[in-house]
């Protein structure tokens, strides 16, 4: 049995890391209300242009004119898929849910005799996707040291991506996130992202004629690169609270398991101490006894 | 009766109220929105997008960057990347 001393230490020791796991769980929940405020203010106008550039694309989207990022490039050889992840760990398994769902996708497609390529944001998916598809990634882009990520990153990454779909160095692009669902519940999610997918629920359009300037396809050519800098900022939001609430559930269960740990060392060491004076008793007794 | 106007970028939406009259300016030339105007949809150049609370009020100015006009029967809504009053 340990001696009381090892025990003491043990005790201590848990107490300290229940205080960081309690302390971060509290970050966690400060901050996922914030990311959480952000999510929802972004939602107006991401609704408003996906609004317009539904009754737009139901109307262009039939001709041949209709902008590349709409209609595709024709075939599907190479994909790019767009991972979003965080800087940071103590979050349990969000991270590599978004990363599982990633690679269950690129394997899915090598299977297909597809090329896959990767576009990694954030620091935690590199080791994982580096070690599995060697050579594979063609873009990395920096978040440490950026305190709030938001729509200013959102359009640098969407310019890259567009500029490579220019260049035609892909022809379907994929978007993998977390979405948030509740502060206990995210679920890693993949979408595409080019070529923009048919909207699926035109809204009804009002008996009214509509005046364009200029025409509906240069107006829906201006638009779509902003609906797709609009997705990627809006996973980037949906991940940042996403990334709270799990850090959040991960701290809180970090901390109960402390407790647990905490109670049962503590009974451990309550119970060598008795081991001990009850010796030393049947010590002195023996002894006296002896006389 | 008033025109209803929204301003929205990216981060929030930044205005949602009632106006007399909204100027704004279109990427082939300015236009004024009134109450009652005919469904239109256009894209802005980057510029100063004025707006007038009330007939003869002191306007405010708000320069506006990568954005998108929308007129409907439930008003005018601009959509913007950037904004700066």
């Amino acid at each position: 049995m340990a001696n009381l001393k090892e025990l003491k230490g043990r005790i201590n020791s848990v107490k300290s890391t229940q205080k960081i796991t309690k302390a971060k769980k509290m970050v966690a929940a400060a901050k996922l209300r914030k990311a959480q405020a952000a999510a929802e203010a972004a939602r107006p106008y991401a609704e408003r242009l996906e609004g317009v550039v539904a009754s737009l694309a139901s109307k262009v989207g039939g001709s041949d004119s209709a902008p590349k990022l709409l209609s595709g490039t024709g075939k599907s050889d190479t994909h790019l898929l767009v991972v979003l992840n965080s800087d940071r760990g103590l979050a349990g398994a969000f991270n590599s849910n978004i990363v599982k769902a990633a690679r269950d996708k690129a394997l899915e497609l090598q299977a297909q005799g597809k090329k896959v390529l990767f576009y990694l944001i954030g620091r935690k998916g590199r080791p994982v996707i580096g070690r599995l598809f060697a050579g594979q990634i063609t873009e990395l882009y920096e978040t440490t040291g950026i305190r709030d990520i938001g729509f200013d990153q959102a359009h640098e990454v969407s310019a890259k991506v567009m500029e490579m779909y220019e260049a035609g160095v892909f022809d379907v692009a994929h978007l993998f996130y977390s979405k948030f669902r509740s502060a206990l519940l995210q679920e890693a999610t993949g979408q595409q992202l080019i070529p923009v997918p048919a909207p699926v629920d035109v809204p009804a359009s009002s008996g009214a004629a509509v005046e364009y300037e200029p025409d509906e396809e240069a107006i829906l050519a201006d638009l779509l690169p902003r609906n797709i800098t609009i997705q990627i900022f809006k996973g980037i939001l949906e991940n940042a609270a996403s990334e709270q609430g799990a850090s959040m559930t991960a701290m809180d269960n970090a901390t109960r398991n402390a407790g647990d740990l905490i109670n049962k060392l503590t009974i451990i060491y309550n119970r060598t101490r008795q081991a001990a004076i009850t010796t030393e008793l049947i010590e002195i007794i023996a002894g006296a006894e002896a006389l | 009766m008033a025109l209803k106007f929204e301003l929205v970028t990216p981060a929030r939406l930044e205005r949602s109220i009632d106006v007399h009259m909204v100027t704004v300016p279109g990427s082939e030339g300015d236009f004024s929105v009134l109450e009652g105007h005919a469904p239109f949809m256009a894209t802005l150049r980057n510029g100063p997008l004025t707006i007038y609370a009330t007939a003869g009020a002191a306007p405010e100015v708000i320069e506006v960057e990568g954005g998108f006009a929308e007129v409907n029967e439930a008003g005018l809504t601009v959509l913007a990347e950037h904004i700066a009053s």
